[in-house]
């Protein structure tokens, strides 16, 4: 593979956080519909509101996190297990936060939607683009200490028709600060398709608009999303500017659990199923010389670790209720 | 008067919820009405992420139902735009908390168009969202903001607390000549997956019948204190309304449909009946609703029996954990127990 990187432990990471996100989530489906059935009712069971699940998409996180440190920034999105896993943050707290338990990373306040970790510098959010502009500042505070931490952002292809996707790249080129930008591109904002409602085939050719290089991701692969970022980070870190990026991928379930889906066209699912890329970057790596006993106990820890951690989240406490009016100001 | 004899011609009884009447009303009103078009996100294919445009697409096609990309200061600003040029946009975005993103185009342009021109422009647009938690979703997509918009002049704000009323609160909000806002109460929405309290579904005239945009109603009599709600709390002011006759406390609930304009009359009259009152919503508690309400009455000058009070949610975001979020949402208990409270004879001098 011309393409592979010569990192032989980042592809190992890289794989076996892909594996340990998908378990992540494998797990999260169960437990979402504990209480929810035979009716289906959001509010009800171990974990009530919204759940978005990455599955399909977590080549975008690997591939951009394997070349960042705890002190540089990553703002995520509503859809943010793949990338806070990729970004080291606190599985165990992560596990417990989801659940609302006390030993979660916000002690229960935050929840799916609001995963904050700063021991390694995460944050994400429920608002469409809402992690641009911070990811702006994380990068300027790291230029303005002359220090070489960069600040990514992930948002997802329909954010970029909010106004902020485009004051923030301008903003960015302006102060020239050390951030890059990561869309993820499944095709759908909720039920409405890329091509419906974006002015243009690929987000990545905005870049231009803001004097910043723009690079478009096929074939939702690690590997090319691992040679591209690396790029794009360390030219950042160099003190050279934003880039764009832009990641062809997919969303293997609803655009939040308990999506009907009707939106799709008939067998499209199946069809992305199949292209599934962990077990395609399992084979790679087989046929790239990695043994498969290597790759099946890397996979077990992996496993093993978010066995771990739901268990702990399942046995934790729930928080004292009058813990709600703690930390509304510091 | 049929003879006995006579087969009585009864309509069946269509009993809807909020999500489906307000489809209904969208839909009759784009029949009778070729200005009137729908947008937003997830509105036509979808049709609505709470139902509220369901069907509209196929019957109205891609022109008149759009969807629209993740775009909410364009296409908020786009409306008002549309309505100055003679067209009735209805918008929705799906949570009310997204609208931190597009507050300009709501409350400096759609909200000020009519004023700034004196008059020579109007802007007859619906902003239709949805308000409220209860289901574990977070604080950026649980909260309320009643009052936020309630204090921008220039908008109406209606909340339908059953099916009956967002109908005709549609079809009202739609004619008038001024933006309104129209809050559904997520609650209240009869979304499958949201679970709905049952006395929001309601028989739904087929025909074409107003709602008035600034009439608060009085949904139960009663005489030793005044429950005011509106949205969710106006259900939970009588199921404690109902447990309290148990105890022999009779208490008058009002619903107050419209928040701008405020029916301060409504009010102001059950509270001279019954010399006590109590305001109910789940918008953060201060600068609220509540207050509004209980300025009102004290501004009346109008001789109480016991303290006003309100319940609300707390000044703090909305926590997920359910443990949390109960803890600190209004409730039909807390509305019992703050009337027990109200009613003990030391509370009355
Ligand atoms: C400002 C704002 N508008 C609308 C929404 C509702 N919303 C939540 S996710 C979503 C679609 C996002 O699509 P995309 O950016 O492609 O991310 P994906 O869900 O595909 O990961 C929308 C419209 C929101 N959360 N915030
Ligand atoms: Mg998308």
């Amino acid at each position: 593979m011309s393409d592979a990187p010569s990192n032989r432990s980042d592809r190992l990471w890289m794989y076996t956080t892909m594996v340990k996100s998908r378990y992540f989530e494998a797990l999260i489906k169960p437990a979402y519909f504990e209480g929810k059935t035979p009716v289906f009712n959001m509010a009800k069971g171990p974990l009530p509101g919204e759940m978005h699940l990455s599955d399909g998409q977590e080549p975008c996180a690997v591939g951009v996190c394997a070349h960042l440190r705890p002190g540089d920034t990553v703002t995520a999105t509503h859809r943010p297990h793949h990338v806070a896993i990729a970004k080291g943050v606190d599985l165990d707290a992560m596990a417990a936060e989801i659940f609302g338990k006390a030993s979660g990373l916000s002690g229960g306040r935050g929840g799916h939607m609001h995963l904050f970790d700063a021991r390694v510098n995460f944050a994400c959010s429920g608002i469409i683009a809402q992690g641009l502009g911070p990811a702006v500042g994380a990068a300027l505070a790291s230029k303005l200490r002359g220090e070489d931490h960069v600040a990514v952002a992930f948002l997802g292809e329909g954010a970029a028709n909010q106004g902020a996707f485009h004051e923030a790249l301008n903003l960015a080129s302006v102060w020239k600060v050390p951030a890059v930008f990561v869309i993820e591109d499944n095709s759908y904002g909720i039920s409405v398709a890329k091509r419906d409602c974006t002015a243009v085939e690929r987000n990545s050719d905005r870049a231009a608009a803001y004097a910043m290089p723009g690079h478009f991701v096929a074939g939702n692969d690690a590997d090319t999303v691992y040679r591209i970022a690396g790029e794009a980070i360390a030219r950042a870190r160099r003190g050279e500017g934003p880039s764009l990026i832009e990641i062809e991928t997919c969303r293997l379930e609803g655009h939040f659990m308990g999506d009907a889906e009707g939106y799709r066209p008939k067998g499209e699912v199946d069809r992305l199923k199949a292209a599934d890329p962990i077990p395609a970057y399992r084979q790679r790596l087989l046929a790239d010389g990695f043994e498969a006993g290597e790759l099946d106990k890397a996979e077990a820890e992996a496993r093993a670790a978010v066995d771990a951690a739901f268990a702990a989240a399942r046995a934790a406490a729930y928080p004292q209720p009058e813990e709600a009016f703690a930390h509304v100001f510091a | 008067m049929s003879s006995p004899d006579a087969p009585t011609v009864i309509a069946p009884a269509r009993r809807l919820t909020i999500a489906r009447a307000i489809a209904e009303a969208i839909g009759q009103e784009m029949e009778r009405d070729a200005t009137v078009l729908v947008m937003g996100e997830d509105i036509a294919k979808l049709g609505g992420v709470f139902g509220t445009t369901t069907g509209l697409l196929d019957k109205f096609g891609p022109e008149r139902v759009r969807d629209t990309p993740i775009s909410e200061t364009a296409f908020i600003g786009a409306a008002t735009g549309l309505a100055a040029a003679g067209m009735r946009p209805i918008v929705e975005l799906m949570f009310v908390d997204f609208f931190g993103v597009c507050m300009d185009a709501i409350y400096n342009l759609a909200a000020k168009q009519c004023y700034f021109s004196g008059g020579q422009v109007t802007c007859p647009m619906v902003l239709m969202t949805s308000v409220g938690g209860g289901y574990g979703d977070a604080g950026q997509h649980s909260q309320t903001l009643y009052a936020t918009f309630g204090h921008l002049p220039g908008l109406k704000v209606v909340i339908p607390s059953n099916a009956h009323d967002a109908k005709g609160l549609m079809l009202a909000a739609i004619r008038d000549p001024n933006p309104v806002v129209f809050m559904y109460h997520k609650a209240l929405q009869g979304m499958g997956w949201l679970g709905t309290v049952q006395r929001s579904i309601t028989d739904v005239p087929d025909a074409d019948y107003l709602v008035p945009l600034d009439k608060a109603k009085v949904v139960r009599e009663g005489k030793d204190l005044t429950l005011v709600g509106l949205g969710l709390s106006v259900h939970q002011a009588l199921d404690a309304a109902e447990r309290l006759s148990g105890e022999g406390v009779s208490a008058e609930v009002i619903d107050l449909v419209s928040i701008a304009p405020l029916d301060r009359q409504a009010v102001r009259a059950s509270v001279r009946k019954t010399g006590r009152l109590l305001a109910i919503d789940d918008d953060y508690l201060s600068y609220g609703v509540g207050a509004e309400i209980l300025a009102s009455v004290c501004e009346a000058g109008i001789a109480l029996r016991s303290a006003p009070q309100r319940i609300a949610f707390p000044d703090i975001p909305v926590p997920f954990t359910p443990v949390m979020e109960h803890f600190v949402l209004p409730n039909a208990d807390k509305i019992v127990a703050a009337v027990r409270h109200m009613m003990e004879p030391s509370a009355n001098d």
